[in-house]
C-alpha cells in the first residue's frame, strides 16, 4: 500500500495567500476584496505588491459580494476573502442573485471553515456552507486538503470562467501533496488503491483518511482513499469505478452530514449503484469552543472515527 | 438640444407599453414603472453615452444598473425602443421561455441587462464595483443606478453608501425614485425614513433634487447637472421626485398599483389617456 508522510504542517489559508500572491504577478485582471480580515486570509502579500488591485470593504460582506459582481463588469476577476460563515450564510442572497444567477466570474474564498476554527466557537464554525453553495445552480464548490492543494486550486480557479466557492481552513495541517501538482477542477485524486472499502474524503479529513487507511491495512483491511477536492461538479465516475470494486464506501468531511459531500455521493450511488455508505461528518449539530484536535475527536471527525465507520460499513456489504 | 416633443411622444408610448405588458399577463408592476418613464426615456435617449451593440463588460461606455428590478416593464420598453432587442419581444413579458423575465436577468442573455435584480438592495454595490472597474481600466465613462425609496430600507444600501464616499467613487450617479410609496402603503406609514437628503449628505455624498421627476426637460437638466458634479471626489445622489402611476389618473398618488395589473376596462381607460404615438408593439 502506498503511504504518505509529511515534513511540515501549514495552514490551508496560507496556501490561498500564496496562490493569490502568484496570481497578482501573473494575471493583471485578478483583483482582491476583503471584509476586514486581511491577516486571517493571508492576503498581505498580494496587497503589498498590488495595492491598486485590492479593495478593503470594511465589515460589510453583503456590499463586498455586490462590489465583486460589479467588478466583473469590466473584465476583472474578483477574489473575495472572509471567514466561511460570512462568505456564505450571511450573504446567501447576494451570492445567489448578483453572482450565481447573474453568472458572474467571482471567486468566493472562504477561510476558517468548519469546526477546526476552534476556540471562537459555533458562531464562527460554519458546518453548512458546502450545502448552501452546492445548491446554487452553476456554482463550483472546492474544498482542498492541504497547503499545496489549496495554492494549486487558487491558481486553477482564476482560469475558470464562472462563480466558484473555495473553502479552506485555519489550523496548521500536514502538507502531503506535491508542490507542483496540477489542479483539475472536478477531477478526483486517488491516493491509495484498495479492494475492501472506498474512503472518499475532502478538506482536512483527507489526511485523517490516509492515517485511517494505514491503520486499517495493518488490520488486514484494504482501503481505497479518494480525495474529492471538488464537491461540485462531482467526479461521479471516480466514485462509481471505486465502489464497483470495493462494494462499500465511507465519506469523510468537516461539515454537517446534511448537505455535504456525503449526501452528494449518496445521490450518485442511489442513481447508479446503490451501495452501503457511512458518513463521517457532524450530525446535524452546531460546534463549540475547544482546540481543533479536541473538537475533531468529540465530533467524530478523525482517523479513529473513519476506522470505526469502515468497520461498520464492511458489515453491511 | 433634445427634441422634447419626440421624447414626450416616446414617453407616452412607453406608458402604453407598460400597461399593455402587465395587462396581458395579469401580473407585474405598473405603478413604479409609470413613475419612472420620463427618467428612463431621458437616460437612454439623452444622457447615456453608449456604444453600438451590447457587450457585458461595457468598457468605453456609460453603464446603467436597475436595483429595484420590479419596474422591469419600463426598463424593457425603453431598451426595446432604444434598439437593444426587437420591440415585438415585449409581447413575451413574463411568459414561459421568454428573455423578458418578471425581474431583469442576465440569465437569458437579454441585451442591455448586466445584472439580475429583484431581490432589493443589491444594485448600488454592483454599480460601485462597476465604477471601480472603470477606474482600474482608465475608462472615464460613468455608472448610473436607480433605486426605489422604499428599497433604501434594505441595510446593504447603507453599507454601499458608506463605502462609495469613503472610497471616493465619484464616477457614480445613484438616483432614488422618491415616489414615497411602497407595497404596504406610503413610506411614511410603513417605515418613516426621515430626510433621505440629510442621510446621503451625512454619508458624504453630493445630493441634488429633481423636483419635477415626471417632466422630461427637468429630468434631463437635473441629470446633466448631476453629471457635471461627478469627478469631484464624491459620489452623486439624485433625488428624483416622481408620482407613482404617473400618466394614468386612477393609478396616480397611491401604492395600490405597485404590483397590480389593470383589467380590460382599466386598460382601455389608461390607453385612452395615452394615445398611440410611435406605434404599439
Amino acid at each position: 500500500m502506498k503511504t504518505y508522510t509529511y515534513t511540515e504542517k501549514k495552514d490551508t489559508r496560507s496556501g490561498f495567500g500564496a496562490g493569490l500572491a502568484e496570481l497578482g504577478r501573473t494575471n493583471p485582471n485578478v483583483v482582491a476584496l476583503c471584509a476586514d480580515l486581511i491577516g486571517s486570509l493571508k492576503m498581505d502579500e498580494f496587497i503589498k505588491e498590488n495595492p491598486e488591485r485590492f479593495f478593503q470593504i470594511g465589515i460589510a460582506e453583503a456590499n463586498m459580494m455586490g462590489i465583486a459582481a460589479g467588478l466583473t463588469i469590466g473584465g476583472k476577476i474578483p477574489f473575495t476573502g472572509t471567514f466561511a460563515n460570512f462568505s456564505t450564510g450571511r450573504v446567501y442572497d447576494q451570492i445567489r442573485q448578483s453572482i450565481a444567477y447573474s453568472g458572474k466570474n467571482v471567486k468566493v474564498c472562504a477561510s476558517h471553515a468548519g469546526i477546526t476554527l476552534g476556540e471562537d466557537g459555533a458562531t464562527h464554525q460554519i458546518l453548512e456552507d458546502i450545502g448552501l453553495m452546492k445548491m446554487l445552480p452553476g456554482m463550483v464548490v472546492i474544498n482542498p486538503c492541504d497547503y499545496n492543494q489549496t495554492k494549486a486550486a487558487t491558481l486553477a480557479i482564476a482560469d475558470y470562467d464562472g462563480p466558484v466557492y473555495l473553502r479552506f481552513g485555519r489550523p496548521a495541517v500536514p502538507v502531503f501533496t506535491p508542490a507542483d501538482q496540477k489542479f483539475e477542477i472536478g477531477k478526483a485524486v486517488k491516493f491509495t488503491e484498495g479492494t475492501d472499502v472506498t474512503i472518499v474524503a475532502t478538506g482536512h479529513l483527507v489526511w485523517e483518511a490516509l492515517e485511517a487507511s494505514k491503520a486499517l491495512n495493518e488490520a488486514g483491511i484494504s482501503a481505497e482513499v479518494i480525495n474529492i477536492h471538488t464537491i461540485k461538479p462531482l467526479d461521479d465516475k471516480a466514485i462509481l469505478d471505486s465502489v464497483a470494486k470495493t462494494g462499500c464506501i465511507v465519506t469523510a468531511e468537516e461539515h454537517n452530514y446534511m448537505g455535504g459531500l456525503g449526501e452528494s455521493v449518496a445521490r450518485v450511488l442511489a442513481e447508479h449503484n446503490p451501495t452501503p455508505q457511512e458518513f463521517v461528518a457532524t450530525k446535524d449539530t452546531f460546534g463549540e469552543s475547544g482546540t481543533p484536535a479536541q473538537l475533531m475527536e468529540k465530533y467524530g471527525l478523525n482517523s479513529e472515527a473513519i476506522q470505526n465507520a469502515v468497520k461498520k460499513v464492511l458489515k453491511r456489504k | 438640444m433634445p427634441n422634447i416633443k419626440e421624447l414626450n411622444d416616446l414617453t407616452t408610448q412607453v406608458r402604453r407599453d407598460i400597461i399593455r405588458m402587465v395587462h396581458k399577463v395579469n401580473s407585474g408592476h405598473p405603478g413604479g414603472s409609470l413613475g419612472c418613464a420620463e427618467f428612463f426615456v431621458s437616460l437612454y435617449n439623452e444622457l447615456l453615452e453608449t456604444k453600438e451593440g451590447f457587450d457585458m463588460d461595457g468598457i468605453g461606455e456609460d453603464l446603467f444598473f436597475l436595483s429595484n428590478g420590479h419596474i422591469s416593464p419600463v426598463y424593457y420598453s425603453v431598451l426595446a425602443r432604444a434598439g437593444y432587442f426587437p420591440i415585438e419581444e415585449l409581447n413575451t413579458f413574463r411568459l414561459i421561455n421568454s428573455r423578458l423575465q418578471g425581474h431583469p436577468t442576465t440569465h437569458e442573455g437579454l441585451p442591455g441587462i448586466r445584472i439580475a435584480s429583484g431581490s432589493l438592495g443589491q444594485g448600488m454595490s454592483v454599480a460601485i464595483g462597476a465604477a471601480q472597474a472603470k477606474k482600474l481600466n482608465n475608462d472615464d465613462h460613468l455608472v448610473y443606478s436607480l433605486h426605489g425609496d422604499g428599497e433604501l430600507q434594505e441595510g446593504q444600501n447603507w453599507e454601499a453608501i458608506m463605502y462609495a464616499s469613503a472610497k471616493k467613487v465619484d464616477n457614480l450617479i445613484s438616483t432614488v425614485d422618491l415616489n414615497k410609496q411602497q407595497i404596504d402603503g406610503s413610506t411614511d406609514d410603513v417605515l418613516p425614513m426621515g430626510s433621505i437628503r440629510a442621510k446621503f449628505e451625512a454619508f458624504g455624498w453630493t445630493v441634488l433634487d429633481i423636483e419635477e421627476g415626471n417632466n422630461v426637460e427637468a429630468v434631463i437638466k437635473g441629470m446633466k447637472e448631476a453629471k457635471s458634479l461627478t469627478g469631484k471626489g464624491k459620489p452623486v445622489c439624485v433625488l428624483l421626485h416622481t408620482v407613482m402611476g404617473n400618466g394614468i389618473d386612477f393609478m396616480m398618488h397611491t401604492h395600490a398599483w405597485h404590483g397590480k395589473a389593470p383589467n380590460d376596462e382599466q386598460l382601455e381607460k389608461g390607453l385612452a389617456q395615452n394615445p398611440e404615438t410611435l406605434g404599439d408593439y
